[in-house]
């Protein structure tokens, strides 16, 4: 196992799941319980110092049994590494908790998986749509929501209609 | 008769504004009246690049606070990508980041590349380094012609676009576009340089450094450029690294981060450059390094010139390329070859990568994951413009009304790359 793994794992051995490298890539799943925990142990820790928050996404399984897949990709400037952190969470309780309180970039990157994935994180100072309009109706990025839309843009008048 | 009326009441005049005749007795016991403005900024407006729309809230002429509204240009290119093979997303990055289209096509190729673990022939990693530098060349004149025009120096504008434009007719004899190129493919370029072309680029890197001592007249020790932009939109190198800026933004702040360094990819290793950094953090030391860095990919395009090896330019293997145009109506391999390349695509295999490259705007990076099939399960396009949005606020507090134009400018953000 990478030895940042293996620090994440003995740091918190009850919420660590899973550590792979592939594509020369570091991947440490973790429980989202813990991910502030966890995001405070990258930035903090001498051995780690994971400074750079450079991207947060989502990805959605509508197979799987916890639905949503949250990622995390930091980058240490002065180690020159980098580290993708994931945390599932489910549909029904469709939360995470924030990391803006640590970094600052996380404000845009969190509203936009709200916006387009729908997964809430609690403590956000300012959660809402970013990209899209406010009464948007669903997330687009979710599987199950189509290309082409709901046929909400057919309703608008200043459209002309392509298919009569 | 007019006058007269002022004087003797509340009246509008004829912009609409509305007059408060306070005696100096009422002045005196009230003291003086203030009142927050709350002021739309966008999404038409010239100095915004694109469609961005700003609330300030005013405290007279400062900025309290500035809030970015953003989505007007939000097409989706994301969710479009999940149901498109991995060659047809090339063409939905150009229209990412538009003054950019090369570094996008480049980025998203790389990360395809890095998933299937293809090696590029040494001639097509010179090529791509060339091509994206002078992309870089062009990226950072388009965004100084432009910072330049905000502030109120117009006669630059004029010079960086006839330099731009030189590029761009090579761009054109290249690939036969000027914006929306797709010239990157998945596994190589479309065209080789021609020694013409060649000839072209060296007369043009020749001159180059000296068209920029041009601008340096223009600006350098233009009072009103440096008074416009000194001292204006600090942010310091911890809250750079904080807000998660990449690129000239961060490096003018003094962090040593640049992708071409850090993750060495095409032949960056291979040629002597220096990275730019500024010491302040402020929009004159975003422009400084902008401006060396142009002194500096002028530099690695003539080193990369000088050390332009033989041979092909993409890679010759199926699965991945297109066969040879002239081997398809002879050869029966390759026409099954052509044809299962455009129906199915190229099909990486399965799992996740993060890609980053080094974009004239900042850290461009995508994260595909792979699902195995032709199309990617999820694709995310980290956009440069789009997190120095985030930082706008906190760089936009405290300074005069009359700066949100440079502090905009500052960034280089292009909306189609923010809202994509």
């Amino acid at each position: 196992m990478h030895p940042f793994a293996q620090r994440i794992q003995t740091q918190f051995p009850s919420h660590f799941i899973d550590a792979r490298e592939a594509f020369g890539e570091l991947t440490v799943e973790i429980r989202r319980e813990s991910i502030v925990e966890v995001c405070l142990f990258l930035k903090l820790d001498t051995h780690l110092q994971f400074d750079h928050l450079t991207d947060i996404c989502s990805v959605d399984y509508p197979e799987d049994e916890e639905r949503f897949e949250v990622i995390y990709h930091f980058y240490s400037i002065p180690k020159r590494q980098r580290i993708r952190i994931k945390a599932r969470v489910p549909e029904e309780d469709c939360t995470i908790e924030s990391i803006t309180s640590l970094w600052q970039g996380a404000n845009f990157l969190e509203r936009e998986v709200y916006d387009m994935m729908g997964i809430r994180f609690n403590h956000h100072p300012d959660l809402r749509r970013i990209l899209l309009t406010d009464d948007f109706d669903g997330f687009p990025l979710r599987k199950d929501f189509p290309t082409e839309g709901k046929g909400w843009r057919n309703t608008f008048e200043f459209i002309p209609k392509m298919d009569n | 008769m007019d006058r007269e009326d002022h004087r003797s009441g509340n009246s509008s005049n004829e912009f609409g504004l509305i007059y408060h005749p306070e005696s100096a007795e009422e002045m005196e016991s009230k003291g003086p009246r203030t009142e927050d403005l709350l002021l739309n900024m966008g999404p038409q407006h010239p100095s915004t690049h694109g469609v961005l729309r700003i609330v300030l809230d005013l405290d007279g002429e400062r900025i309290v606070k500035a809030t970015p509204h953003l989505g007007y240009l939000h097409r989706g290119v994301e969710k479009l990508s999940e149901g498109k093979t991995y060659n047809q997303i090339i063409t939905l990055t150009d229209r990412l980041d538009y003054v950019c289209a090369m570094t996008n096509n480049y980025a998203y190729v790389r990360a395809v590349e890095k998933l299937h673990g293809l090696k590029i022939p040494e001639r097509g990693e010179y090529v791509r380094t060339i091509v994206a530098e002078m992309q870089r060349i062009a990226g950072h004149l388009f965004w100084l012609g432009t910072q330049a025009l905000d502030i109120g120096a117009m006669t630059v504008f004029f010079y960086t676009f006839r330099e731009r434009e030189v590029l761009l007719d090579i761009f054109e004899a290249l690939c036969g576009a000027r914006l929306t190129y797709s010239f990157y493919r998945i596994g190589g370029v479309q065209n080789d340089l021609t020694p013409e072309m060649i000839q072209r680029l060296r007369k043009f890197i020749d001159e180059f450094p000296s068209k920029l001592d041009e601008y340096d007249t223009l600006l350098e020790n233009n009072r009103i450029w440096l008074s416009r932009t000194k001292g204006i939109a600090l942010i310091s190198a911890e809250d750079a690294v904080n807000f998660g800026l990449t690129g000239p933004p961060l490096r003018g702040s003094g962090v040593n981060y640049d992708v071409r360094k850090a993750e060495p990819y095409a032949v960056y290793d291979k040629v002597q450059w220096d990275v730019p950094l500024g010491k302040n953090g402020d929009t004159y030391d975003r422009y400084w390094v902008r401006m060396r860095e142009m002194r500096e990919s002028a530099k690695i395009i003539r080193q990369c010139l000088n050390q332009l090896p033989d041979g092909p330019v993409l890679v010759d293997q199926p699965g991945v390329t297109y066969p040879k145009r002239d081997k398809i109506m002879v050869d029966m391999e390759s026409l099954i070859h052509h044809f299962k390349m455009a129906y199915e695509g190229i099909k990486p295999p399965k799992g996740e990568v993060y890609c980053a490259t080094e974009a004239p705007k900042g850290e461009l990076g995508f994260y595909i994951m792979s699902d195995g099939s032709n199309k990617p399960y999820r694709l995310k396009i980290r956009a440069p413009s789009y997190v120095h949005l985030g930082a706008f606020d906190h760089m936009a507090r405290g300074y005069m009304i009359s700066d949100i134009v440079t502090i905009f400018g500052t960034y280089d953000v292009v909306m189609g790359e923010c809202d994509r």
